[in-house]
């Protein structure tokens, strides 16, 4: 099979969907004529014109409610975050509008929006730039929030994101724009909700979501060299989690370790611990550990980068301290 | 003028008078939750504004919204249910007094954050401009709106891509308890439209004519050139900002200036003076026996079955 970048497997899922449904279009900044900030959306503006790859000058609010706007009235917008980081500025826009819309008209009015683009920590980047949201959006019912890691899966979710009927927060990565990994010619769509096993094991559940998967994955490989046989989860959707595949991952080994990118208080990562020591009680033999970020902003210093990121080590004494 | 759009302007601004009287009563008899935000007093505004629409044109504004649902056709029956709560709302007892929505007649809510509304407008322009069908938008706002964020931002993005949306600035003079020359340096309003750039006009929102008049050269050229306009309308709420404001920070002969020039009064006294004296009590009448009739069906309207709370979460 191909191997294609993240980058341009998400182009073709763009593409793919723009091609399939004239109502689909993109707007955001630098995504039209700089062939996007991280080549996302190259040629895509010589492809289909600038009516519908739209260059935004810096006003998220504004471009994010626009879409919100287009979408409410029959449009399909995706609209790209360059990073989550300056998300914020449109949070409002998100959480109030976008992800409301539906309940408070009781159905008359639709969101079919993709929100899209890069979250997490990147090389030293500094605390401004360096923010894991996925929290605040997971958190808000009437949104959808999906966190893919490779390639196969951002392709078919960012496909399956663009006809859902429902707002999508959809998060990649600046570090993992580049990753190859093998993606079928053929069309293909994968379903939002559902986690993926990276890796079948016995003795240790390993959760994860983004980019922090091919961390989890390379932390599994050391484990297996300690005879330590690791399962690891890939979430790929926050919001709906599918419990389902956590309960029978954990009913399985007995205990779990969640790694995470995220500050641990009031995180992600902290709602999974309690949602497994709650509905898994029983299987537990050990309390649920979660590897995450240290709770400052992020310091600009490889040196201290380092420090405030999970880790390979972090993660290996969490899940010895699970399996004692 | 015509009679009969004469009396079809009387009849839109009293039937939102009378609604939104019978809504006071109703809040104070806490049969109505929440924030309860009146329109009397800015009726000539949504009246007039929304009376040069065509079906494809579309309304969107914030929290003081059952006079834009009603001018632009809304059920009273389906609005005093919403504000009680029930099943047989326009949003079926989801959204209540601050999220009134009918997209049948692409009336687009009823948003609660100052401001938030006007970026989407520009959203909305963008599809009318993508299907290509020549319809508009028309965005209402509060004098309160003029500072925040999505105010600059939507207006610049309706400015720099030309969209068919029309802006309109209810100054009511007050926003909450704040007066105008707290929160703007100038009292004109509309030379904000300056800077984006774009086409701006003041206009006595006191006046439905004027205020048709100033919405219809707006709209027309939003359809022949596809470009946008901020209008500043300059009213006046008779009431607080919402049922639990009292209005201590105005007098009562401030008030009464402007009730002097009371629009529905005005029309009332032109339609007497034209010899439709009966006609205009009989509309007097059919507006009394429509908004009781609205206040009976909602009272006796059922909540929506707890079961369904959770309802319209997601598709």
């Amino acid at each position: 099979m191909r191997e294609i970048a993240i980058r341009d497997a998400l182009k073709e899922a763009m593409t793919e969907e723009m091609v399939r449904d004239e109502r689909v279009f993109l707007v955001g900044e630098e995504v039209g004529a700089y062939n996007g900030a991280y080549k996302c959306s190259k040629g895509m503006l010589d492809k289909f014109g600038a009516k519908r790859v739209i260059d935004a000058p810096i006003a998220e609010n504004g471009f994010a409610g626009f879409g919100i706007g287009a979408a409410m009235t029959g449009l399909r917008p995706i609209v790209e975050f360059m990073t989550f980081n300056f998300s914020l500025i449109a949070i409002d826009q998100i959480l109030n509008t976008a992800a409301k819309a539906r309940l408070m008209s009781a159905g008359q009015l639709q969101c079919p929006i993709v929100f899209r683009g890069a979250g997490g920590a990147a090389f030293q980047l500094g605390a401004q730039h360096a923010n894991s949201f996925e929290g605040f959006y997971a958190y808000t019912p009437g949104l959808i929030v999906i966190a893919p890691s490779t390639p196969y899966d951002m392709k078919g979710l960012l496909k399956s994101a663009i006809r859902n009927d429902n707002p999508v927060v959809f998060f990649e990565s600046e570090l993992t724009y580049s990753l190859k990994g093998p993606v079928p010619e053929e069309e293909y769509l994968l379903p939002i909700g559902k986690a993926d096993i990276k890796k079948e094991g016995k003795d240790v559940t390993l959760i994860s979501w983004s980019k922090n998967v091919f961390l989890t994955l390379q932390v599994a490989e050391e484990l297996e060299k300690m005879n330590i046989s690791a399962e690891v989860i890939d979430l790929r959707t926050l919001r709906p989690l599918d419990e389902e595949a956590i309960l029978k991952s954990v009913a399985k080994t007995n205990r779990v370790v969640v790694i995470q990118e995220q500050h641990e208080v009031a995180s992600y990562g902290a709602y999974l611990s309690h949602l497994i020591s709650t509905k898994a009680f029983d299987h537990l033999d050990a309390p649920v550990e979660v590897v995450s970020s240290l709770e400052a902003p992020m310091p600009y210093s490889k040196a201290l980068e380092v420090v405030i990121l999970p880790s390979k080590d972090k993660c290996i004494e969490a899940v010895k301290r699970v399996l004692r | 003028m015509d009679q009969e759009f004469l009396t079809d302007l009387y009849r839109k601004m009293l039937r939102i008078r009378r609604f939104e009287e019978e809504a006071a009563r109703l809040y104070t008899e806490r049969k109505i939750g929440g924030f309860l935000h009146l329109y009397i007093g800015q009726e000539a505004v949504a009246v007039g504004a929304l009376s040069v629409l065509e079906q494809k044109d579309a309304v969107i504004t914030a929290y003081r919204c059952h006079g834009h649902y009603l001018a632009r056709g809304g059920s009273t029956r389906a609005g005093m249910a919403e504000l009680l709560g029930k099943a047989t709302g326009c949003a079926k007892g989801r959204g209540g007094s601050m999220h009134f929505y009918d997209t049948s007649l692409n009336f687009m809510g009823g948003w609660g954050i100052i401001g938030a509304q006007i970026p989407v407008a520009a959203g909305m322009a963008f599809s009318q401009v993508y299907k290509n069908e020549g319809g508009v938008v028309l965005c209402f706002l509060g004098d309160g709106a003029i500072n925040i964020g999505p105010f600059h931002e939507g207006l610049s993005l309706a400015a720099l891509w030309n969209l068919p949306v029309v802006y309109i600035i209810e100054n009511n003079y007050f926003a909450m308890g704040t007066p105008l020359e707290k929160t703007s340096v100038t009292e004109d309003l509309s030379v904000r439209a300056l800077g984006y750039p774009m086409a701006r006009d003041t206009v006595d929102g006191h006046d439905v004519f004027k205020v048709r008049d100033a919405v219809f050269r707006a709209v027309k050229n939003a359809r022949e050139t596809g470009k946008p306009t901020l209008i500043e309308a300059k009213t006046y709420r008779y009431r607080g900002h919402s049922m639990a404001d009292p209005g201590t920070y105005r007098t009562k002969d401030d008030v009464e200036a402007w009730r002097k020039r009371d629009p529905i009064a005005t029309l009332g006294d032109k339609l007497d003076a034209l010899n439709l004296k009966s006609l205009r009590e009989q509309i007097d009448e059919e507006i009394e026996t429509e908004v009781q009739d609205a206040v009976k069906f909602a009272e006796e309207s059922p909540y929506p079955d707890p079961s369904t709370a959770m309802d319209y979460t997601y598709a």
